[in-house]
């Protein structure tokens, strides 16, 4: 099973390398990771996703929650959330399929940030599923290149 | 306002924490603080390879209850720091260690000597720092202090660049930690603490299985009223041992690979296991799925990671142990186990029948230990190397207090004890200490001889001599069908390939240890025979300098009982097959 865990991290050097050490030391492997400070200078927080059993999960927040960096740690797979990654993809275009792109963007609610004489630049953002299906319809086309950022996630409402 | 360089905030800043001893191996990046410590009250221990201070600062540490220091020059002294920490990180025990840095401008630029040491380390300790400014580095001082010391125990690494060092900066020594990621529980669940003692009022065959965390907590004396209240049999691990004393009615010695067989039939019958300060490592559990299989199992830790970590828990209390015994030990209610404890004795007679040997001829480690058991009565501080030598200290010395043997349990580490055992002398300066060794581990960290000849401690150093690495060995021959490889000392190109039969006619290439010890000014003697040992030992022990003593022990002589890997504890191998 998929988890998508938040964690409060103090924002100094060499944190990201902590977290990460201590995923591959104890063999959990890391899906997805974003991080990037909070409303807080003094603290970052570092979205998840990591694939393991309930019991997988409690052990390494547990491993997590040992380090002295770590402030908090949240598991918001069974959290009613906002969850997002963005993509940028670049992908071919001529004079005769710019049009039909730039309409599949539409529908997507994706943007259009650069232009090329060959190639079209998409912003997307959205849960994976959106990026992933949009990703396939664009394929046809030739994608010439595509960053994908991690997911992030916060809770809904007061929590 | 007077301003202090960074060295001399790094000595002021240990004053405050109360430290007296360093142990500390000079270099070009410290020598700011070398420089300050000339003028300084600390007792500063040099031993001769950075590996042999941090064990030493170790033993200190496991033997006094207090913070050992250790304090090395950066790149080389640093990466010398690595076995003692993870042997330390493994083990709990509180350590800071003082690393020197380049300077900052050239951090990062492969400089002479330069290592990323917070970077390797980062696995292997508790915490770490590298220090960034002067103005950080009392504050990071106290913080390490506090983090090696409170919650689980570990070692705290703190890289000075050399440059931090020089710097000025007002000396304000912070009153309060802020911490806000590290808040170590220590209050157990008042709820679970009724739910497990209800257990223990329950239980017909319950067994209390105690670990080192016992002894870090400092809670031999309510371990011991749990035990004699409630009528519970008491095992230990490797560093439980001296926990509950080995003389008490109620001990079953120690339990796992190398477990009595009181304390392994006892686990694996009991209904009820009592887990304190332990971790189910797997030199103690065997098989998983059969320890402790009918029985329902309390776990009290302080680390919450180590509860469920191994083995699921019916009971886990998370917290301090002293405390959590304190409460528990009031509703835990007197009863008599007397048809359990019968039941115990029987398996107890079965271990003396393996332990029996008639049939060698040269000595036997279980002569020599008892013989030191006999002769210092369990008060004795214990340390020892890894491998065969170690199960037998285990074995048969009978320790009769906490902090009395200090051994690596969870890394395993050869070369530990007899620079831990400098560290053991130094802190209990009027204690019998015994560093024990086998022949092959001993060679792991010999330049420490220096060490104790140059500081004139009385330490009782002894060697099982087989010529093996033994523990090796054992398993060569019980799972390998006696290709003994590689694990001869005395193997030279000239001997017949594939030999597996050791005896007086090998050439000698392990050196002779009494001349080594001799080379150092250091008192020794070879024994050969079984009359002699008392006599030797009491030398040794009434001797006010240190001294060596070559115990030259059976070849093959192996551990029993032995738990196979992977085996389950009700399944020991108890002695040599015919």
């Amino acid at each position: 099973m998929k988890h998508t865990v938040s964690v409060l991290v103090a924002n100094e050097a060499g944190v990201l390398a902590r977290i990460a050490s201590l995923f591959s030391r104890r063999g959990f492997n890391i899906e997805s990771l974003s991080v990037g400070k909070t409303d807080n200078d003094e603290i970052s927080r570092i979205t998840l996703v990591v694939e393991g059993s309930d019991r997988v999960l409690e052990q390494l927040t547990k491993q997590l929650n040992k380090l002295i960096v770590v402030h908090k740690i949240s598991d918001l797979t069974k959290e009613s959330v906002v969850s997002r990654g963005l993509a940028l993809i670049k992908v071919k275009a001529t004079a005769t399929t710019r049009s039909e792109i730039m309409q599949i963007v539409d529908i997507f609610r994706g943007k259009i940030v650069d232009v090329a004489s060959d190639s079209i630049m998409v912003e997307i953002t959205g849960n994976e599923d959106k990026i992933t299906a949009i990703e396939e319809l664009l394929r046809p086309f030739g994608i010439k290149e595509l960053v994908r950022t991690g997911k992030i996630a916060m809770a809904r409402g007061k929590k | 306002m007077t301003l202090l360089t960074g060295a001399q905030i790094f000595v002021e800043s240990l004053y405050k924490e109360g430290v007296e001893i360093i142990f500390g191996y000079p270099g070009g990046k410290v020598i700011p603080i070398y420089d300050v410590l000339y003028d300084s009250k600390f007792k500063h221990i040099m031993p001769h390879h950075e590996q042999g201070g941090i064990h030493a600062a170790d033993g200190y540490a496991r033997s006094t209850g207090k913070v050992g220091v250790c304090l090395t020059t950066s790149g080389p002294g640093a990466t010398n720091l690595v076995t003692g920490l993870a042997t330390a990180y493994m083990d709990s025990v509180p350590i800071v260690a003082f690393t020197g840095q380049v300077p900052r401008a050239m951090l990062g630029t492969d400089a002479f000597q330069e290592a990323d040491i917070t970077g390797i380390t980062t696995p292997i300790t508790k915490h770490n720092y590298l220090v960034q400014d002067v103005k950080d580095l009392s504050r990071i001082i106290k913080e390490a202090f506090h983090i090696a010391k409170t919650g689980r125990p570990g070692p705290v690494l703190i890289d000075i660049p050399k440059d931090v060092l020089q710097e000025e900066a007002e000396f304000v020594y912070p009153n309060k930690i802020n911490l806000p990621g590290y808040k170590p529980n220590y209050e157990g669940h008042e709820l679970q603490i009724k739910e497990a003692a209800k257990a223990i009022n329950e239980s017909k065959n319950p067994v209390i299985y105690s670990g080192g965390g016992v002894i870090i907590s400092e809670a031999s004396d309510e371990l011991r009223e749990l035990a004699k209240k409630a009528n519970i049999p008491v095992t230990t691990t490797l560093t439980g041992l001296g926990a509950f004393n080995e003389r008490d009615e109620l001990s079953l010695g120690m339990l796992g690979m190398h477990g009595t067989t009181e304390a392994n039939l006892a686990i694996s019958n009991a209904d009820l296991l009592i887990a304190i300060g332990s971790r189910f490592d797997d030199r103690v559990t065997g098989k998983l799925d059969t320890f402790a299989k009918d029985a329902k199992i309390i776990h009290i830790d302080i680390d919450p990671a180590e509860v469920g970590k191994r083995k699921l828990v019916d009971i886990p209390i998370v917290g301090d142990v002293k405390r959590i015994l304190t409460i528990l030990n009031k509703v835990v209610e007197e009863k008599d186990r007397s048809e359990w404890l019968a039941l115990i004795d029987n398996w107890r007679k079965l271990d003396e029948v393996s332990q029996v040997r008639k049939d060698k001829k040269k000595l036997s480690p279980k002569e020599i230990i008892e013989a030191i058991d006999e002769l210092t009565q369990g008060e004795a501080l214990i340390t020892t190397e890894v491998g065969q030598h170690q199960m037998w200290a285990a074995q048969f010395y009978k320790y009769t207090k906490p902090r009395s043997f200090m051994t690596s349990g969870g890394l395993g580490t050869m070369g530990y004890g007899f620079p831990a055992a400098v560290g053991v002398q130094v802190g209990n300066k009027d204690s019998v200490v015994f560093a024990l060794a086998g022949d092959g581990s001993f060679q792991m960290n010999v330049q420490e001889l220096a060490t104790v000849a140059k500081n004139k401690l009385p330490l009782n150093i002894v060697i099982f001599n087989n010529g093996y690495l033994g523990m090796v060995r054992q398993w060569q021959e019980m799972f390998y069908d006696r290709r003994y490889s590689s694990v001869c000392l005395k193997m030279q190109e000239s001997c017949p390939p594939g030999c597996s039969s050791p005896g007086d006619h090998c050439p000698v290439t392990t050196p002779d240890f009494v001349k080594l010890a001799e080379a150092y000014g250091i008192k020794a003697k070879r024994i050969t025979k079984a009359e002699e040992i008392r006599p030797a030992l009491e030398e040794a022990i009434n001797s006010p300098h240190p001294y060596l003593l070559d115990f030259i022990i059976e070849e093959e002589e192996n551990v029993f009982p032995m738990v196979p890997p992977g085996g389950s504890l009700d399944n020991m191998v108890l002695k040599e097959e015919a």
